[in-house]
């Protein structure tokens, strides 16, 4: 028995590559998952939702498996499983999204699900490793004008509700009592996220999600504790882990979603050690001084 | 009597009672509220005291008969009530600073992107300043001492300038220092703005010398009784179903404690 072990190889050709016209759709649909994905983390992970949102790509599984097995577009099924899963867990409340046995739970089932749906229909297995995995090289003309329509309604809605969001977000009772509606701003939130999760599951896959809408937020809170701020460099994070991971990627036939994943979480395992001394050291500004008691 | 004169009157409850999940919390709450005065909201646990306040922001519905604030209903015209939910100071935002957090105070119910003016900006330094909290109002909240992020939730009530501040809890898991330091801040703010207090306080000891009166929660039902009234042994030991008694100091302050 040999073993080959199969090199990286560079390939000189990259330049070629990335100015073909499948590439310039694969960069162009990257850069709006992208934007999207930056614009939705920020509030994912102020909200504590990340589990939810790692949770409804999966649940997005049976949507697409189940979209090939009746022969409906990929992303239809996609987008119906994620939005509808997002509207219930929007639903049942801020709590519920936190309930990590539940949400496990119907991911389980999800996930058995698609794998069920797979086992029936014959040329799904394909469609399989693209939503687990992501395949940005195979974005089509369709899909690119979907996804930019869904981004723009993403940004129109995260500018409109951009305060109350952040508001409920961070002081739940107090918007309450102000007259923000915050049920409401939960549906919609997750409705969004549900949007979001669609596309992005079609560029990274369900398991390489968290890293493009949840990592590149959270790298930017530790940056900054500017919410407007926080939003933009959690999307050029994400926007330049998808150019970088494209072009590695052709340099040396790689995975692209691989690249792109390693990049985005890279940059948040540099900017976490980097910041873990400066976290330090609040506390010991109040320790009490006085003599005071009663 | 009813309704009574709204500019006097901060709240004006008639024949009050209010059900949670299907069960009577407390009923025959029939009072009025002074404006102007700092008033302690008493009970056991469990008997209704923070539901209190959410019925008077109207978050929670009476079950029957009728409350005024102000002379509005609840929940009319909440902006003229500054809350302090319970625990606030326990959760620690890495996210924000202290200076935003009280800006959404004062914006953050407005929709659509919008920067916030230069008055903003500065009613947002004036309540900070008033809770002394400008010196760490750009740290993240995650950065602060319990104490801190205490104030600056109270900034945050404040900013938009209320006539009745309700606090829920203000002084729990706070250390004496901070304890004291809120209590001065408050007694200042009164002093100067006259903003009617509510305090819902499970400990009456640190802020017994700020209350003038106090609603109490006895046997399912409220009740409103000036401060004096209430600081009695066997009102105290019914109120929390454990034998208490009101000591005197040497310095002649009261102090409350429970008899073993």
């Amino acid at each position: 028995m040999t073993i080959r072990l199969v090199a990286v190889g560079y390939q000189g050709d990259w330049w070629a590559i990335l100015t073909s016209p499948f590439m310039r759709d694969a960069l162009l649909g990257g850069t709006i998952v992208a934007l999207a994905a930056g614009l939705i983390g920020y509030f994912v992970v102020i909200r504590n939702t990340a589990f939810a949102a790692h949770a409804l790509a999966e649940i997005g599984l049976p949507g697409a498996t189940g979209a090939v097995l009746v022969g409906l577009p990929v992303a239809v099924g996609l987008g119906v499983f994620c939005v509808g899963g997002a509207l219930v867990i929007g639903a049942l409340g801020k709590r519920a999204a936190e309930r990590d046995v539940a949400t496990g739970t119907v991911l389980a089932m999800a996930i058995g699900l698609a794998l069920f749906f797979n086992s029936l229909a014959t040329k799904a297995s394909g469609t399989m490793t693209n939503i687990l995995f992501g395949n940005l090289l195979a974005i089509s003309h369709a899909q690119l004008v979907m996804f930019a329509g869904l981004l723009i309604v993403l940004a129109l809605s995260i500018g409109f509700i951009y305060r109350p969001l952040l508001f409920a977000s961070i002081n739940f009772q107090v918007a309450e009592a102000k007259g923000v509606p915050v049920r409401g701003l939960s549906i919609i939130f997750m409705a969004l996220l549900g949007l979001a999760v669609t596309m992005a599951v079609q560029a990274v896959g369900t398991l390489l999600l968290f890293a493009l809408v949840v990592t590149p937020a959270a790298t930017a809170i530790l940056l900054t504790a500017r919410p407007g701020v926080a939003m933009l460099i959690s999307t050029v994070i994400s926007t330049l882990s998808v150019w970088v991971g494209l072009g590695v990627s052709a340099m040396f036939d790689l995975p692209p979603s691989f690249v792109i994943v390693a990049i985005a979480c890279t940059a948040w395992f540099l900017v976490r050690v980097a910041n873990h001394g400066v976290r330090r050291a609040p506390e010991d500004l109040t320790r009490i001084p006085t003599t005071w008691h009663t | 009597m009813f309704p009574p004169d709204p500019d006097s009157t901060a709240l004006a409850f008639d024949n009050v009672s209010v059900e949670r999940g299907g069960r009577l919390l407390w009923s025959q709450a029939t009072f009025q509220v002074p404006s102007g005065g700092i008033v302690a909201v008493i009970g056991a646990n469990g008997a209704g005291k923070s539901t209190l306040l959410q019925v008077i922001l109207g978050l929670i519905p009476v079950a029957s008969g009728h409350i005024q604030v102000f002379g509005k209903r609840p929940g009319e015209d909440n902006h003229s009530i500054g809350y302090l939910p319970q625990n606030y100071a326990v959760r620690s935002d890495h996210a924000i600073r202290a200076a935003d957090a009280v800006m959404l105070g004062l914006n953050g119910y407005r929709w659509a992107f919008g920067r916030s003016t230069a008055g903003q900006r500065r009613r947002v330094e004036e309540a900070l300043e008033s809770m002394r909290a400008m010196e760490f109002a750009g740290k993240r909240l995650s950065q602060l001492s319990g104490g801190q992020r205490q104030r600056v939730a109270i900034a945050e009530a404040l900013v938009a300038r209320p006539r009745l501040l309700m606090l829920d809890e203000p002084l729990a898991s706070l250390d004496l220092r901070s304890q004291r330091e809120i209590v001065e801040l408050l007694q200042r703010l009164h002093q100067d703005r006259g903003v009617t207090i509510l305090v819902v306080a499970h400990d009456l000891n640190p802020v017994l010398t700020l209350l003038d009166s106090a609603i109490y929660l006895l046997d399912s039902n409220a009740h409103y009784d000036t401060i004096n009234s209430v600081l009695d042994d066997a009102l105290l030991s019914h109120i929390y179903g454990t034998p208490i008694e009101v000591a005197h100091c040497e310095h002649g302050e009261l102090y409350i404690r429970s008899v073993v």
